[in-house]
């Protein structure tokens, strides 16, 4: 390189350098995220947007990996000492989160802190009381969330000739034989993440306890006790349907959710959340109705739960940086922003405004798929049962449950012995927790 | 006469090694003693609060009926992958040894798998596999073969060992072509002189000669297999369905990772590695002696 070009070099960096670094300086929000695809594209524009919108923070925000992946570099940085400020935790991670005091910092407090504008009311209750106490502190932001609902093949339905979209256990099993009688060999229909499907929204749909102590969330020595008549029954006849393939199992997460939108399985239970990928790329007629029920279940339907992940702050921050989280929070919270996010993401709105705004807009009327999980989430008061969960260990317990499921749907197992395993593996996986987090 | 040269120095010798046993040091012992350690602790996953256990996180895996499941998967899992993978690189290898044409690209795209990560492998295998959206499970249904490895146990286990062998037939061939190219041509031309035909000349010839490079892959593979296979686990099945495919490694990452149980994971760790130092001595102690140098 020459003198002159060394110098134009210089010259050049020297301008822009300047000219990136504003006058004073810009205090710097970590947030660390598990978005891919569409959703990547909405965590990037919400920073973008906030940082246009003042200029003494910058959010800067990091995909992580998948959600467990996310949640692990949120907890090896925080051991090394370099946690980010915000981390997104899917909601099977929130008591985990909680029960880690020191490494987190509480919303509600970081509200008051900052003395930022905040009132837990004007939050959906189905949905903050997920992450709340049982005093109704709230400890996580909720970020996206969603609920579990059934995704309905309209043009096959008729073509099978089921008449009424089905709203109870036995009017699926009917329409999936007929279905099945119509050419749909593999699957009559099926649903997407085992356990949250089968065991945590089943339950809480049917108004019946997974574990004592409401569910766990009135403190860590909560008890399984998900192995009722009510959840053997519903086991007993996934297992005979599975036999024929009028059920067909579509594995633990949602890699299998494709089957709907393929076509192959025209009745499927999976998160409303999935709307954005329908749309794009089912060639049929759709909607989304509730879940199923037992008519006989009394008290059914309930309430559903949501699924989804929340923003944790993360501990040991200066103030300042703080008062950066919260008025990011602030912005999140804004009425018309939540009205914008839920209409086009999909994701549930998260304050009762946005809610309302986007019912008086009329934007049900030409959306009603978006609409179903709100109606489940706000069917009913929630009880000690349906107002969400609270398990440690419920990452790796997911998988324990879903262990137990397939052995009865592979015929290894009784539904009644797979379902008194889970909830004895899983109670022992409650008492480790239970000793770790004091 | 013959001139030693003699260095009378004590340190130098201790220099010149001090880089070698400073990463042994670093990567291998700190980390396993850390482990070691930590097996003794129960702690919460950040880190809060650790508490001296003594053996209860070995007492409580002991206890657990899953995990003498998860070493019996780990015998069937570990001696398919073995196996396989070092007879279909030394059928691969043999052939790629002749005089073909266009044997160097052969050579070269067989190495190619090596230089996927274990968890792309996992995941291609089970998009490849998968029973709806798979483009080779999709045939095979249509031929009336009820593939299904989200709940069949056995379909599970096939497709984890194809995907670890698959991974790992790249390496091993390596080893062998190059250990093939080592054995003197002149020793097979004798034999074919005297009138072995291929196969025998193969048996008495060419399989004591690569005996060595047999060895050596067979440690490796062990390793492998042993310590390195989570990650196809992970992406192919999870160690489902039912727990059909958790092998004890798997165990450790899942208890470790999704769990939280830093104590009850490193236990696990702790045992994987005592089994691994015993294979490893027995081969050393047993198998090498029937090794031709």
């Amino acid at each position: 390189m020459s003198l002159r070009q060394f110098a134009a070099a210089a010259v050049v960096t020297a301008t822009f350098g300047f000219a990136v670094s504003p006058a004073h300086a810009v205090t710097e929000i970590q947030w660390w995220h598990a978005m891919t695809g569409g959703n990547n594209d909405i965590v990037n524009r919400l920073a973008e947007e906030f940082n246009a919108s003042q200029s003494d923070y910058k959010v800067v925000p990091t995909f992580k990996g998948a959600y467990p992946d996310t949640l692990n570099a949120g907890i090896a940085a925080f051991r090394a000492g370099t946690a980010p400020h915000i981390l997104q935790v899917f909601e099977v991670g929130t008591a985990t989160m909680m029960s880690a005091k020191g490494a987190i910092k509480p919303v509600y407090e970081l509200m008051k802190d900052a003395g930022e504008p905040f009132d837990p009311k004007a939050y959906l209750p189905a949905i903050t009381g997920y992450y709340s106490t049982s005093k109704g502190d709230m400890l996580s932001f909720p970020f996206n969330s969603s609920s579990m609902v059934m995704w309905i093949n309209k043009d096959e339905l008729k073509k099978a000739g089921v008449a009424e979209i089905p709203k109870t256990w036995p009017e699926v099993f009917d329409a999936a034989k007929k279905l099945k009688a119509a050419g749909h060999d593999t699957c009559g229909f099926s649903n997407a993440w085992a356990s949250w499907a089968n065991i945590e929204q089943f339950s809480a749909w049917h108004n019946v306890p997974i574990g004592t102590k409401a569910n766990g969330l009135d403190g860590f020595d909560t008890v399984l006790e998900f192995n009722t008549p009510l959840h053997v029954k519903h086991l007993q006849n996934l297992v005979e349907l599975q036999k024929d393939k009028t059920y067909d199992y579509s594995g633990r997460g949602s890699a299998s959710e494709s089957r709907f939108g393929s076509g192959e399985c025209a009745i499927f239970l999976t998160s409303s959340g999935y709307y954005a990928t329908a749309k794009s790329t089912a060639k049929f007629d759709f909607t989304s109705a509730p879940m199923p029920y037992y008519p006989d279940a009394p008290g059914a339907p309930q309430n559903s739960i949501i699924g989804g992940a929340s923003l944790w702050v993360m501990g040991g921050k200066s103030a300042d940086e703080y008062k950066g989280v919260a008025k990011f929070f602030t912005f999140l919270s804004d009425t018309n922003r939540q009205a914008k996010l839920h209409q086009e993401s999909g994701y549930l709105p998260i304050t009762k405004a946005a809610y309302e705004k986007t019912k008086a807009d009329g934007f049900y009327e030409k959306n009603p798929t978006l609409q179903t999980p709100l109606k489940e989430l706000t069917n009913k008061e929630p009880t000690e049962n349906s107002r969400g969960l609270r398990f440690g260990n419920m990452v790796q317990m997911r998988d324990v449950w879903a262990e137990e499921i397939e052995a009865a749907l592979a015929g290894k197992k009784t539904a009644k012995d797979a379902l008194d395993s889970a909830v004895a593996r899983g109670n022992a996986m409650l008492r480790t927790f239970e000793k770790t987090a004091k | 006469m013959e001139k030693s040269v003699v260095f009378n120095g004590k340190l130098l010798p201790y220099v010149l090694l001090a880089p070698q046993l400073a990463i042994t040091l670093i990567f291998f012992y700190w980390p396993a003693s850390q482990a070691i350690w930590q097996s003794f602790l129960r702690e919460d996953a950040f880190g809060l609060n650790s508490e001296f256990v003594g053996l209860e996180n070995y007492q409580a895996l002991f206890a657990q009926p899953e995990y003498y499941t998860a070493i019996g998967t780990t015998v069937v899992f570990s001696s398919l992958v073995t196996v396989l993978s070092l007879g279909v690189a030394l059928l691969f290898a043999t052939q790629a040894d002749k005089n073909l044409k266009g044997a160097s690209a052969y050579k070269t795209l067989m190495i190619w798998p090596y230089a996927v990560a274990p968890a792309i492998a996992g995941v291609l295998w089970f998009f490849i596999f998968h029973p709806t959206l798979g483009t080779l499970a999709r045939p095979l249904r249509v031929m009336g073969f009820d593939w299904n490895p989200m709940l069949n146990g056995t379909h599970a286990m096939v497709l984890v060992v194809m995907a670890a062998v698959w991974k790992q037939v790249a390496y091993n061939f390596l080893f062998f072509l190059a250990g093939l190219q080592a054995i003197p041509k002149s020793v097979i031309e004798a034999g074919a002189i005297d009138g072995a035909g291929p196969l025998r000349r193969f048996w008495t010839i060419i399989f004591p000669l690569l005996s060595p490079t047999t060895f050596f892959l067979l440690v490796v593979n062990i390793v492998y297999v042993f310590f390195e296979t989570f990650g196809i686990i992970d992406a192919v099945t999870s160690g489902g369905p039912a727990g059909t495919t958790t092998t004890m490694v798997y165990k450790v990452f899942a208890d470790g990772r999704l769990g939280g149980d830093l104590g009850g994971s490193a236990a696990q760790s702790v045992v994987l590695m005592v089994i691994v130092i015993a294979l490893t001595a027995i081969q050393f102690r047993y198998v090498e002696r029937k090794v031709q140098y």
